[in-house]
């Protein structure tokens, strides 16, 4: 029965040092997953970097975490969500030889992952466009290209960081309701009413006032104001980089690795139900996922 | 009502992908909403609690190994061990060693 | 047993120019393409002795540098690069890949009654992955080579003008050929052992092979991350490791050292394996502690993730850091030692033959002792502080790299050859070349304990002149080393045309890799095994007519004769 087709021959997908399907299924799977493993360590380097400069450096995070649009990263959450939704269906269609259905399911999943990587791309270019990169390019600048409605106040606010006083509001700008944006810098000045208690935890002097015009559009309020700049920002930016730059490449991979399937799909390799292929790839992908469930947390949701 | 193939591997039901896929769907918006409140350094462990279960829901069901060898499990289970190891030394040591690096540690 | 000649009981007569692997299939892209396991074995073994070679000559010049205080055939900047080359060539190119791709490759599939490996497309994947990481590793070294020393420290490797981005790029790919050869091993002993063989019925060399294939799999990543921010930092400037821009380069250590003590591990594990066969076999004993044995190789791979810190002691780690790392590297020593007695008991009242193998078991014995024994001088925090950077620590590691896993590879080479390829060597040139390597060698790298411990610095270009002496003993060992690899490689490529045939077993080993003839033919096996104890040696009786083994019941370990797949 097992290793055998309809007919009793020896089924053809059976390479000829293995005994039987069972043991060919069984060490195809074990090895995709001591990869897996392999992916989470070198994913984890990454983990190490964040823990350690964020453990040290909370100021930097919170600071950093600002200028990403949690929407964004909510829509990708839900993108990336979907799609192991509809590969794990992929799965179950070639176990059952339903071929048609198990093209459009990976379709399915390849549509999720360009949508994945087109919001990564609105979101990487407005960085680019603000100079919010990685340290080594780090130069944040003004934006005076698309004008957006900013509520701001004037007077003395206080937050857990700083007590400041919004003393002067130079520029306006106007954003419609249920907008999502990116982060745009305004031109508002903040004047520090008492020592700022945390100036950033180097020894490079802090800004003596706040960075003019770095805040956050919805911020500008009774408790939300942006704190002085913290010294090395820009490390964040960096992490910030890595971290989603080397899920993205892991992102096109997958979507190469589904390309392939499609491939290997119309030469009929799914027609007899043999469906070791779409497993592997699926496991591949649900880590993707996964590893995007705790990016979205650390990066997007620091409160 | 569990489906297997003819050889006899379990084949994931349609409720059983759709649910979980509901579950993660909640997760995510429970871990956006509990952004609004503070729980002062709890925050992060429980947004870490939530995105910990989604990970386990899509380890056991979507990945199959709720049905697979156990130690398929155990393999992908070392490599979180393995990396908190790694993690744990390198924040407890850069914690220590700040005051060397940063005079007047900690500027609180 | 697939052989055209059979003696009388069945053995079989030796004819290396009947049909087997290496002779099935002609022409390069017959080898570059392959899938089977001991062709690829093969190749990895011509590609790492390459290696090797490569940084031997780098080591020569190194210390003939080093024949006197003051310049003597090379600048600073050059001896910078020669001492960084021969690290860097050494360990990522020949030693990590060394034993598990070079025999492990070879024998594992053979010792398992298996036809291949479970993954031999992966298999031949990664031999290729190691040839693109050698072609960065050594452009690298042409566009100008490094000078950061193997360890690629930052602040400087971040800064300096050498050619670190091909070097790092060209090791990250080699990183991904160990990982994909430990990941197969994993697969293959979980999957495709034979009827009867238990994991505690499994040789020994499978349980060091394992053990090896848990560390390439869970510390290779770290070391990929590592070298990706290397690499990000010089060419984007990432910060992660740099002051200047907000970095921490004590981080970069911890990444670093996380995965390259490990790493020792996976190259000294496989040569654990390879010893305990051979003291077995060449003491005509069953292995002493089995259960120990095995034990232990698991011990070693998990205790080594927990000791990395003690390459940091004087790096800026904090001190409650320093302490733990301190009190756990002690523990890293115990399950070695255990071996160690245990090999030891196997030898006791043995009836040892002080073949090549065996002389090479004796020299490791020695070596591994010494070099194990001051590592745990390093492992002391307070003696440490005197230690780091000293030429202790280079004869440390090199006690137990060289001394240890060279050795052990020498003997297991030796050891394998006649079933690799058929022939025999000149035993006499075998224990000539043995003797020059052991005295060779000690000449070479004690004296650097001695160096070391008064205080010579290691890599240092210059020294003060009452290290003269030693430095210049050093350097005549080093020649007398290779003068001994000079005659091992004239008389193990002499045996490949002029060699006698070999028996399928030579030796008298019960594991199954001396059940197929010597070469073996592609497939392997003609059938199903049910493996027994692979140290029950009393099952064997000698045979002169083929002058090799054989054993007293032939079919107490056949499960079912018939035709592969």
């Amino acid at each position: 029965m097992v290793g055998q087709n309809h007919d009793g021959g020896p089924d053809p997908n059976l390479a000829h040092h293995f005994e039987s399907m069972d043991q060919q299924r069984q060490s195809t799977k074990l090895g995709m997953w001591l990869f897996l493993a392999t992916e989470i360590l070198f994913f984890g380097g990454l983990f190490v970097f964040y823990t350690v400069y964020r453990g040290n450096h909370p100021e930097v995070f919170v600071f950093g975490a600002h200028f990403l649009d949690t929407a964004l990263g909510a829509l990708n959450t839900v993108v990336l969500i979907f799609s192991s939704f509809t590969i794990a269906w992929a799965v179950r269609a070639a176990q059952l030889k339903q071929v048609k259905l198990l093209k459009w399911l990976i379709i399915a999943t390849m549509l999720c992952a360009f949508t994945f990587m087109g919001v990564k791309y609105i979101e990487y270019s407005a960085k680019w466009k603000h100079g919010l990169l990685w340290a080594g390019s780090y130069n944040p600048h003004l934006d005076h290209d698309a004008p957006h409605d900013v509520v701001a106040v004037e007077g003395e606010v206080h937050t857990a960081e700083a007590d400041v006083e919004i003393v002067e509001i130079e520029e306006v700008q106007h954003v419609s309701e249920g907008e999502i944006v990116e982060p745009i810098v305004t031109d508002v000045a903040i004047e520090p009413v008492a020592e700022v208690a945390d100036p950033g935890r180097s020894t490079i002097a802090p800004a003596a006032e706040g960075p003019g015009g770095l805040a956050t559009p919805e911020a500008v309020v009774a408790e939300d104001v942006m704190p002085v700049e913290p010294a090395n920002a820009k490390i964040f930016f960096s992490i910030y980089f890595m971290m989603t730059g080397l899920h993205g490449i892991h992102v096109l991979g997958g979507i190469v690795a589904m390309l392939w399937l499609l491939k290997c799909l119309r030469r009929g390799d799914f027609d007899t139900g043999h469906f070791t292929k779409i497993d592997m790839v699926a496991l591949y992908w649900h880590v993707v996922d996964i590893i995007w469930i705790y990016l979205f947390l650390l990066l997007y949701l620091i409160d | 009502m569990s489906e297997h193939t003819e050889s006899g591997v379990h084949v994931a039901s349609m409720r059983l992908l759709v649910t979980i896929m509901i579950a993660l769907m909640i997760g995510t918006w429970l871990t956006v909403s509990v952004t609004h409140f503070d729980f002062g350094f709890l925050n992060i462990w429980i947004g870490l609690g939530i995105a910990t279960v989604k990970a386990v829901l899509v380890g056991l069901y979507f990945m199959h190994l709720r049905w697979d060898k156990p130690f398929n499990a155990f393999v992908f289970v070392s490599a979180f061990a393995f990396l908190f190891l790694f993690i744990g030394f390198a924040t407890m040591d850069s914690a220590h060693y700040q005051d060397v690096i940063i005079p007047g540690w900690p500027l609180k | 047993m697939a052989v055209d000649t059979l003696a009388a009981d069945g053995a079989a007569v030796g004819n290396p120019n009947r049909a087997n692997y290496l002779n099935t299939g002609s022409g390069v892209l017959s080898w570059l393409f392959t899938l089977d396991h001991k062709r690829i074995g093969v190749m990895y073994l011509v590609a790492i002795t390459t290696s090797f070679f490569l940084g031997g000559v780098f080591a020569l010049l190194v210390r003939t540098e080093l024949l006197t205080s003051g310049p003597t055939i090379m600048t600073a900047d050059a001896y910078n690069k020669m001492f960084t080359l021969h690290g860097a060539v050494m360990i990522f190119l020949f030693i990590i890949p060394g034993i598990p791709a070079a025999l492990g490759n070879f024998v594992l599939p053979l010792m398992l009654g298996a036809k291949d490996v479970a993954l031999p497309r992966l298999n031949l994947t990664s031999f290729w992955f190691w040839m693109i990481g050698a072609v960065f590793a050594v452009s690298s070294i042409i566009i100008g080579a490094v000078d950061t020393g193997w360890t690629f420290y930052t602040p400087y490797s971040t800064t300096t003008g050498t050619a670190v981005i091909s070097m790092t790029l060209g090791v990250f790919i080699l990183g991904f050929s160990s990982i994909f050869t430990g990941l197969n091993f994993i697969v293959t002993i979980h999957k495709m052992r034979p009827e009867g063989m238990t994991w505690f019925k499994m040789p020994l060399f499978l349980w060091g092979l394992y053990s090896t294939a848990i560390i390439q799999v869970l510390a290779t990543p770290i070391l990929g991350i590592t070298l990706l921010l290397l690499v990000a930092e010089r060419a984007l400037g990432v910060g992660i490791f740099d002051p200047t821009l907000g970095g921490d380069p004590v981080l970069f250590q911890h990444f670093f050292w996380f995965y390259s003590h490990p790493a020792v591990y996976i190259m000294i594990l496989p040569a654990m394996g390879i010893i305990s066969e051979l003291v077995a076999v060449f003491s005509g004993k069953h292995i002493f502690g089995y259960k120990f044995i095995a034990w232990s190789s698991i011990a070693i791979a998990l205790l080594s993730f927990l000791v990395w810190g003690h390459h940091m002691f004087t790096s800026g780690q904090s001190g409650i850091t320093n302490m733990i790392f301190s009190a756990l590297t002690f523990s890293v020593a115990i399950p070695s030692a255990v071996k160690v007695f245990n090999w030891l008991s196997t030898m006791y009242k043995g009836s040892i033959r002080l073949l090549t193998p065996m002389l090479y078991v004796l020299s490791f014995l020695f070596l591994f002792a010494i070099g194990g024994l001051t590592g745990l001088f390093l492992g002391a925090l307070s003696v440490d502080i005197h230690l780091h950077d000293t030429y202790f620590v280079v004869a440390h590691f090199h006690y137990v790299m060289f001394g240890g896993t060279v050795i052990a590879f020498l003997g297991g080479l030796h050891y394998w050859w006649p079933k690799m390829f058929g022939r025999m060597y000149s035993e006499r040139w075998g224990q000539v070349s043995a003797l020059l390597i052991f005295v060779g060698f000690n000449l070479t790298f004690f004296t650097q304990f001695v160096m070391g411990s008064h205080g010579m610095p290691r890599r240092y270009y210059n020294y003060v002149e009452e290290f003269t002496t030693l430095h210049q003993a050093s350097t005549v060992g080093s020649y007398v080393l290779a003068l001994g690899f000079f005659i091992m490689a004239g008389y193990l490529i002499h045996s490949l045309f002029r060699g006698k045939p070999a028996p399928a077993n030579p030796w008298g080993s019960v594991t199954l890799e001396w059940e197929t003839s010597s070469p073996p033919v592609a497939h392997n096996f003609d059938h199903d095994f049910l493996a027994g104890d692979p140290y029950d040696l009393k099952s064997l009786k000698y045979d002169p007519a083929t002058q090799g083994w054989v054993r007293k019941d032939p079919q107490s370990i056949i499960l079912s004769e018939g035709g592969a797949h």
